[in-house]
């Protein structure tokens, strides 16, 4: 096994137990912390590729993650002011008790 | 595959399981930046180093301390007596582990990944500054468009709900 694919399994792994954890938990904040996880697991492979790839001179690999995180950090802020939003809203974080779209 | 990257490797997937499986949400938090932390060695093991230090600074400086404050805030109404796993996580986890499945057998039978090691690239902060300011000017120009306006977005929706103003205007 190369290099490469010991960083993609990994990777692979990560992106698997980020949405087992998206679909399955109940609360809110750990669906976008699985979330998270998923796009964490999607630069590793960007780094990876990078590392060990044709052409690394290019610094393609990099620039990517450099804005994939700023715009995953983006996400996180609005998801967790959405999350905050709803609970004062609703009084509960948990998933299945979010049903209605009317206030 | 070198030694430190598997150990690295272990403590970030067990970090990631622990997060996605503890009970409680502190405690997940917690997970979390240790899966963060190990994302960023991750990182630096493969000669990214500034990105590796960016992952620090971004996820566990910020992201995680935001998810602790959105865990405080969120947590007084639950009863922690709930069933964690919503109905239907068995299919869940069913999808997941074929997700896995799938990506394994394509990377470790796929004939395209390059075979031979080439030697560290060089991805010094000056290239990197370079390359921002140069090639890739427009999109850092957009991405702080989107970050100030994620910024006031989120300041936005989290206000309180504004309080009835009828009584008052009725006073008025």
């Amino acid at each position: 096994m190369t290099p490469l694919q010991g960083c993609l399994l990994v990777s692979a792994l990560l992106f698997a137990i980020g949405f087992a954890g998206a679909v399955t938990r109940r609360h809110a904040i750990l669906a976008l912390v699985g979330i998270e996880l998923m796009l964490n697991a999607a630069n590793l492979n960007f780094i990876a590729f990078w590392r060990y790839g044709a052409h690394p001179e290019a610094i393609t690999g990099v620039m990517f993650v450099i804005f994939s995180i700023a715009i995953a950090a983006a996400e996180a802020a609005v998801g967790l002011a959405l999350i905050i939003a709803i609970y004062r809203h609703y009084k509960t974080s948990n998933l299945d008790e979010v049903k209605e779209l009317k206030g | 595959m070198s030694l430190p990257f598997i150990i690295i490797a272990f403590v970030t997937l067990f970090a990631a399981a622990a997060a996605m499986s503890l009970r409680n949400l502190v405690h997940c938090a917690l997970a979390l930046t240790v899966t963060f932390a190990g994302l960023a060695a991750l990182y630096l093991n493969l000669d990214a180093q500034f990105v590796g230090f960016a992952q620090i600074l971004v996820y566990v400086g910020a992201v995680a301390i935001l998810i602790v404050f959105a865990i405080l805030l969120t947590r007084s109404g639950d009863s922690p007596n709930q069933a964690v796993l919503a109905p239907g996580w068995f299919y869940g986890i069913v999808i997941s582990a074929t997700i896995f499945t799938a990506l394994g057998w394509a990377v470790l039978n796929s004939g395209a990944l390059p075979k031979q090691i080439l030697a560290a690239p060089e991805a010094t902060v000056k290239s990197i500054g370079e390359a921002l300011m140069t090639k890739y000017v427009l999109p850092l120009e957009v991405i702080g468009l989107l970050l100030t306006a994620a910024m006031i977005g989120a300041v936005v929706i989290a206000l309180k709900e504004p309080a009835k103003t009828e009584d008052s205007g009725r006073k008025s």
